[in-house]
């Protein structure tokens, strides 16, 4: 019996395929992308401004909204922020990414890939709690900059107009440090398979052509990591582009464009805006993914 | 065992091995001040050093019944939406391993836009949809949402295991007289089993702390990272906090570190057998 | 079953399978007889992989029918036929200990346990690795993988036994101590032998007869010895072997047809120009242009009228590498016996 079954099957080898197709396709299309397209028509709606209640009628009032000034403002300053973030993450996971690609010894390299991803796949939320924890005014952070008599410095920074807070909980530069420490593993993976193509003799070759150091690493290594780089930052940028957890928990009044959309939504109920204020990050996104499609960075995640 | 080719690779710089080691420690020692912390006797401030040291939060977060709520309310999300994926993930790497369909490209693109996309994006597009079609939410809502980036770590396991398993054995499983069933049971599902609890593990990891989709997907169910995040913005049970952020460490760092010994592992025979 | 002992063991019924555009074989014609150790031989893309897959049941024909002993199977999945295979790579399966694999055939029947260890020590036997069960499949070397491949495969009894390049990925001294023991196997077993290669050195030693493929056809059916010797093209002469191919002018003037034909270079005979060949001998005059002393034997390039090139083969008999080397520039008669030459047509 299951022998004429398998067999009707083998005959069969579209019926197969659409079998497996069907059901991941239908679910993605229809609950994934059909969501997205009812982000995007909800975006052309707008609000009732003495019922606030959503006209379901075409506008484009909604979209001269987000370009209001304030909202200008956010967006600027939240790609400000994912800009400045995604070159600190590259710089700072460069040496990490390098070392676990050319110099450790496969066994080493094994438990630094596992290192580096935990933090990747483990709670989020949590890690963040940990900085608010690091980051308050009488915590283990200022605790050490006591200790090394540079509280007078730190109060500098804190004074410091539009990066500056009552304290690092509660400043941009506190959220700049916890945006860099939370998406630092999504950058560090993709710029070591990237290095982990470069064959070893690529680089004999180098310095056997004369090439010093620093010359292999310039010409040699930069170019050839660049596309994991570019891998990374579509995580970087896109993640910190829509996160609301860390503006929320560390940040000061300023609104960052996550926040917006999730208050916007939430206490403000104008699900129009929050969803033209969305379409920004998508459209960036979609953007860089087919930027980053044609550089091959898709080959390093 | 040292092998020979870290024999012959050049040493690192002191500087360089400081720097990369440097980054590792600031990757790890921030969850390391949570356990710290779930000792403090300190209900107000977050005090360091801490002004004593106590068990006794353990206990009070064990007492608490809106955590355990909440603790179940994430384990049958996150297994409910890891079975999701398991079944959609794996289909779709079968589908895209064993034939060359039209549009196959495409899939895997599809496949990563939930968890390349913001969260934020995906949490809000699932809220305008459930709420344009008049859908309740509730603990369903909320495992759509999850199982949307959930499928991808399947599919991206499976999918990986597949390429690696020679092709030919599934044709000699059936060359020697096994039907498709049989084939799948005896030769497959063996293969591709650490792959399917590889990707299983992360997907649990992934559904059982996620926050960002799940305040726009839950009504009024609170999930443990969901209270945790109320805990955020005003907290009121600091002490708990830091011991429910514990919890959610320690049930998270076993799979994930399953996952990843798994997947390194398997990459290490293929190389051996090279 | 419709199974017909005193039928051929596979035939080909005008046999095509095409992939889009690429005809990967065309309109083929085959018959395998039964017992035989048949080889289909060929360059990579000419056909013959297709056909075995095709009698495995991993691929269906196009068009065409394909008869197991008498009986269409054309249509029947891989495992409802008779028929099992050995893998170019293997195939074994990893998760599984050595006797496990071999069992595997019997496993999915449901034959019981300890009749299924009891086969399976039989073939271990017969492949040579008796006390091997317990080992896994990365525990053994590439030529003892071979073997394990050969015994999962014979356990079944198939009526036909299909080899995909099995050979190639071993080295060239056990790939030829495995030649001798896979003819010895076919002997005791008795089991019809489909041998897909490229390898003609393979093909002529261990095939009672051989089809060369080229690009999805048949050149030629025929005994190692037909082969060889009276290659019906010009693709055979120079796939099989090497091979000098004479035309025009120049295969008129020798043989008094301008037809192309092909002469081995171990056939041709280096004399001096004083020598009267035998009245059934042709002979040609040319000179050595080039000298390769190859031990056993040597080569010798010889330019005979025309500007053509032949290949001579000698052994070396009674000759040294001095006698040879010195003889480059030397002008010679090539002389060969009138029947040793095959024409090739075209």
């Amino acid at each position: 019996m299951l022998n004429r079954i398998s067999t009707y099957f083998f005959r069969r080898p579209n019926l197969v395929l659409a079998i497996f197709l069907i059901p991941p396709l239908l679910y993605l299309l229809v609950v994934y992308l059909g969501s997205l397209v009812s982000l995007l028509v909800n975006s052309f709606y707008s609000i009732d401004d003495f019922t606030g209640m959503i006209v379901r009628e075409f506008t484009m009032r909604t979209y001269a909204q987000v370009f209001n000034i304030t909202n200008r403002e956010i967006i600027f300053r939240t790609a400000t922020m994912a800009l400045i973030v995604t070159i600190v993450d590259a710089m700072i996971a460069f040496p990490l990414a390098y070392y676990i690609a050319k110099f450790a010894s496969p066994r080493l390299k094994t438990w630094l890939l596992i290192a580096v991803t935990i933090p990747l796949w483990s709670s989020y939320l949590v890690r963040v709690y940990a900085w608010k924890l690091i980051l308050a005014k009488e915590g283990i952070l200022s605790w050490f900059i006591h200790l090394f008599n540079l509280t007078d410095a730190l109060d500098w920074l804190l004074g410091l107009p539009g990066i500056g807070g009552s304290s690092l909980s509660l400043s941009p530069i506190g959220m700049f440090i916890v945006f860099v420490y939370i998406w630092l593993p999504y950058m560090i993976i993709p710029i070591q398979t990237a290095l982990e193509r470069v064959p070893g003799s690529l680089l004999e070759a180098s310095s056997d052509l004369g090439a010093r150091p620093s010359q292999t690493f310039r010409t040699v290594i930069l170019p050839l990591a660049f596309p994991g780089v570019v891998a990374g930052s579509i995580f970087t940028f896109s993640l910190t582009l829509g996160d609301f957890i860390i503006p929320l928990t560390l940040g000061n009044s300023k609104f960052f464009i996550g926040q917006a959309v999730y208050s916007y939504q939430g206490t403000g109920g104008n699900v129009p805006l929050a969803a033209a204020m969305t379409m920004g990050p998508v459209v960036i996104m979609v953007l860089y993914l087919l930027i980053a499609r044609r550089l091959g960075a898709f080959d390093a995640i | 065992m040292p092998s020979k080719s870290s024999d012959t690779r050049p040493g690192a710089s002191w500087g360089l091995k400081l720097a990369a080691f440097g980054t590792l420690f600031f990757l790890h020692f921030p969850m390391w001040i949570i356990f710290l912390y779930t000792f403090t006797p300190d209900e107000t401030t977050y005090t360091f050093p801490l002004p004593g040291f106590t068990t006794k939060w353990f206990g009070v977060a064990l007492q608490r019944a809106d955590l355990w709520r909440s603790l179940t309310l994430s384990l049958q999300v996150a297994t409910v939406a890891t079975i999701a994926a398991l079944i959609l993930g794996t289909f779709a790497a079968a589908a895209v391993y064993r034939s060359n369909f039209f549009g196959r490209e495409s899939i895997s693109f599809l496949l990563l836009l939930p968890i390349a996309l913001p969260g934020i994006v995906t949490g809000i597009a699932l809220r305008t949809a459930i709420g344009g079609l008049d859908i309740p939410f509730s603990f369903w809502t909320i495992v759509i949402g999850h199982a949307t980036f959930c499928v991808v770590v399947v599919y991206n396991n499976v999918l990986a295991r597949f390429r690696r398993t020679s092709a030919t054995m599934i044709e000699a499983s059936m060359d020697l007289g096994a039907n498709s069933f049989q084939t799948f049971r005896h030769v497959v599902l063996p293969n591709i089993a650490t792959a399917l609890l590889a990707g299983g593990m992360l997907a649990f990891a992934l559904s059982f702390d996620e926050v960002i989709v799940t305040t726009f997907t839950a009504g009024q169910q609170t999930t443990l990272p969901i209270w945790i995040f109320s805990q955020l913005s005003r907290p009121r049970d600091r002490p708990v906090t830091n011991v429910v952020a514990t919890i959610v460490i320690l049930i998270t760092f076993l799979p994930i570190f399953i996952a990843q010994k798994i997947s390194a592992g398997s990459s290490d025979t293929e190389g051996e057998t090279k | 079953m419709m199974n017909n002992p005193s039928a051929p063991a596979i035939t080909f019924e005008k046999v095509s399978r095409y992939f889009g555009e690429v005809k990967a074989v065309d309109q083929i014609d085959l018959e395998v007889i039964d017992g035989e150790f048949f080889s289909m031989l060929g360059p990579s893309g000419s056909g013959k992989t297709t056909c075995l897959r095709m009698i495995a049941g991993f691929d269906r024909p196009t068009s065409g029918q394909i008869h197991l002993y008498g009986r269409d199977v054309s249509s029947l999945p891989p495992y409802e036929r008779d028929v099992n295979t050995v893998f170019q790579d293997y195939a074994l399966f990893p998760h599984m200990n050595v006797g496990d694999n071999i069992a595997y055939g019997l496993m999915v029947k449901n034959v019981a346990r300890q009749e299924r260890t009891k086969h399976v020590d039989e073939m271990l036997e017969l492949v040579q690795l008796s006390g091997f069960a317990g080992r896994k499949p990365s525990q053994l070397s590439g030529g003892q993988r071979q073997r394990v491949a050969l015994a999962r495969a014979l356990i079944n009894h198939p009526k036909v036994l299909l080899l995909d390049e099995p050979l190639g990925a071993l080295d060239l001294k056990l790939r030829q101590q495995m030649q001798v023991e896979l003819k010895t196997i076919q002997k005791r077993v008795g089991i019809t032998f489909i041998f897909v290669t490229h390898d003609q050195e393979e093909a002529i030693t261990m095939s009672d007869r051989i089809a060369v493929f080229n690009q999805g056809k048949i050149e030629q059916i025929g005994s190692p010895s037909d082969i060889y010797e009276r290659p019906a093209s010009s693709f055979v002469a120079g796939f099989v072997g090497t091979s000098n191919l004479v035309s025009g002018e120049i295969a008129k003037h020798s043989t008094g047809s301008e037809q192309t034909f092909s002469i081995r270079p171990e056939k041709i005979h280096i004399g001096s120009l004083s020598d009267t060949p035998h009245s059934d001998m042709i002979s040609m005059d040319g000179v050595i242009r080039d000298v390769v002393y190859l031990g056993l034997f040597t080569r010798y390039l010889v330019e005979i009228e025309g500007g053509v090139d032949l290949v001579v083969v000698e052994q070396n008999l009674k000759s040294t590498s001095m006698d040879v080397l010195s003889a480059k520039g030397q002008k010679v008669r090539l002389s060969w016996h009138q029947d040793h030459i095959s024409r090739v047509g075209g």
